[in-house]
């Protein structure tokens, strides 16, 4: 995927990353770690927390923990790459774009995601795909991708 | 973890420790909205907040109105000082009053203590006490608290000296209250006739010596002395107390080599505080202001979800 990015995006000098709380974080670490021995050099690195920009963050309860938004680089005028572990209704994908517009704007926001389990609610379509996996709306699919332990990606059918 | 588990703030009696950390580590994450280029989110679009002032407060209010706003609620300031009440309106009336207007959140700040927990049992939506009488300023105290925290690294076990009109503060009430839950040690100090004569309730120790209270602390919480106490004969001079209990160098000496001063403000420069020590590297005043709007950005962030059927905080039981 990461030299999917790079072939795509116009190179390593405007690029960066934002991974998406919590699931994106380790994804994007991973992509810069890859990017960076490619091109001997890591492209910036952020994270978004999407919780204060939910679609029904007014009425649902609120969320009982917000991690940090840190952007620590400017996003205007360069190419950001968006990342995310599972892409399911794109409505997680929407509240991103929109924190990431409030810190700058971005001369083009990409979408990257590990795995792509469809059932969209919202017109948003990813620009890389590591895994299209079917579930049905009563199946789990979890994600881990950390330093703890090895990589798993596990499919629960819906009873 | 389960939703946060009450409607109202009233008082800081009846937060759990763990309620309060909870409320603290939201503020971090509304921190750092306000320091973004763009600072304001959309999480409580199409909610309203009413500001109702009895008493008026140029800061409190003002912080107040900004944490809404950054969060996109809908505030509105009502200054009943100078409206209804000099119309001759009731508190329950306003109450009705406000019901109709279907709010949210009503933040209220009272002369007389008491009120806001009255307001709360009247209107169905979520009550905010910013000061009533001299009962209690809970968002005082968790932006003091969520200070403390930045500068100090933890909130535990700290020596936190409270110095100055203690008897008819809710500032200090309310700071005492919370600081207890971590176990810091609380010593009050000012002349004798503004400390209260039930100190004991709050778990504080009393000193008459400012040197003596001011020894070894972490914090010193500066409060501001009022001018109208000299009519109630309970100070003799403003120059007197100065004199006494004033802050300046020399007794910030006597705190920890990186102890922190603190003031709710407006500050009477001078009075309880000298220029040096205000303007000093150890004076958090400014760090406090920035920590209000966080604190009540997750406050209203917390309250003006879902209303829920559970307990004011600061409602016994």
């Amino acid at each position: 995927m990461a030299v999917a990015i790079l072939e795509a995006t116009s190179g390593i000098e405007d690029l960066t990353l934002v991974g998406i709380r919590r699931g994106g974080v380790a994804l994007a670490a991973r992509i810069a770690d890859e990017i960076a021995q490619a091109e001997g050099k890591a492209p910036p690195v952020g994270t978004v927390d999407i919780s204060l920009y939910r679609d029904d963050a007014a009425t649902a309860l609120p969320n009982p923990k917000i991690g940090p938004t840190d952007i620590p680089f400017d996003v205007s005028g360069r190419h950001v790459v968006l990342i995310d572990d599972v892409l399911q209704s794109g409505r997680t994908v929407r509240a991103a774009i929109e924190c990431l517009q409030d810190h700058g704007r971005p001369a083009r926001v990409w979408l990257a995601v590990l795995c792509d389990r469809g059932d969209r609610e919202l017109p948003v379509a990813p620009d890389f795909v590591g895994r299209t996996i079917e579930v049905d709306d009563r199946g789990r699919l979890d994600v881990w991708i950390d330093a703890a332990g090895p990589d798993r990606v596990v499919l629960t059918e819906g009873e | 973890m389960e939703p946060f588990a009450h409607r109202h703030l009233l008082d800081i009696e009846g937060l759990t420790r763990a309620e309060v950390e909870r409320i603290l580590d939201t503020a971090e994450a509304f921190f750092e909205v306000s320091r973004r280029p763009i600072r304001k989110v959309p999480t409580l679009r199409g909610k309203t907040v009413i500001n109702l002032f009895y008493e008026s407060s140029t800061r409190t209010r003002t912080s107040f109105e900004l944490a809404g706003k950054r969060l996109s609620a809908d505030v509105i300031n009502m200054n009943v000082s100078v409206s209804s009440v000099s119309k001759g309106e009731t508190l329950q009336d306003t109450c009705r009053t406000l019901e109709a207007m279907h709010p949210d959140v009503v933040v209220i700040r009272h002369w007389a203590a008491g009120a806001p927990s009255y307001v709360a049992s009247r209107v169905d939506c979520s009550v905010i006490n910013a000061g009533d009488g001299m009962h209690a300023h809970p968002t005082q105290a968790l932006l003091d608290a969520f200070t403390i925290r930045k500068h100090r690294g933890t909130l535990e076990n700290l020596i936190v000296t409270i110095c100055g009109d203690v008897a008819h503060s809710r500032v200090a009430r309310s700071n005492a209250r919370l600081l207890r839950l971590f176990g810091c040690e609380v010593r009050v100090v000012g002349p004798r006739t503004l400390l209260p004569t039930a100190v004991d309730s709050l778990g504080v120790r009393v000193y008459d010596r400012l040197d003596e209270a001011l020894q070894g602390v972490d914090v010193v919480m500066v409060l501001r002395i009022q001018s109208e106490r000299l009519q109630g004969a309970l100070l003799p001079s403003l120059r007197e107390y100065a004199r006494t209990f004033g802050i300046g160098s020399k007794q910030m000496a006597l705190a920890k080599p990186d102890a922190i001063v603190m003031h709710p403000g407006p500050m009477n420069r001078g009075v309880e505080i000298e220029s040096a020590v205000a303007d000093s590297d150890r004076s958090v005043v400014l760090d406090q202001v920035e920590a209000g709007v966080a604190v009540r950005m997750a406050l209203l962030y917390l309250l003006a979800g879902e209303a829920t059927e559970s307990p004011a905080m600061g409602e016994a039981g």
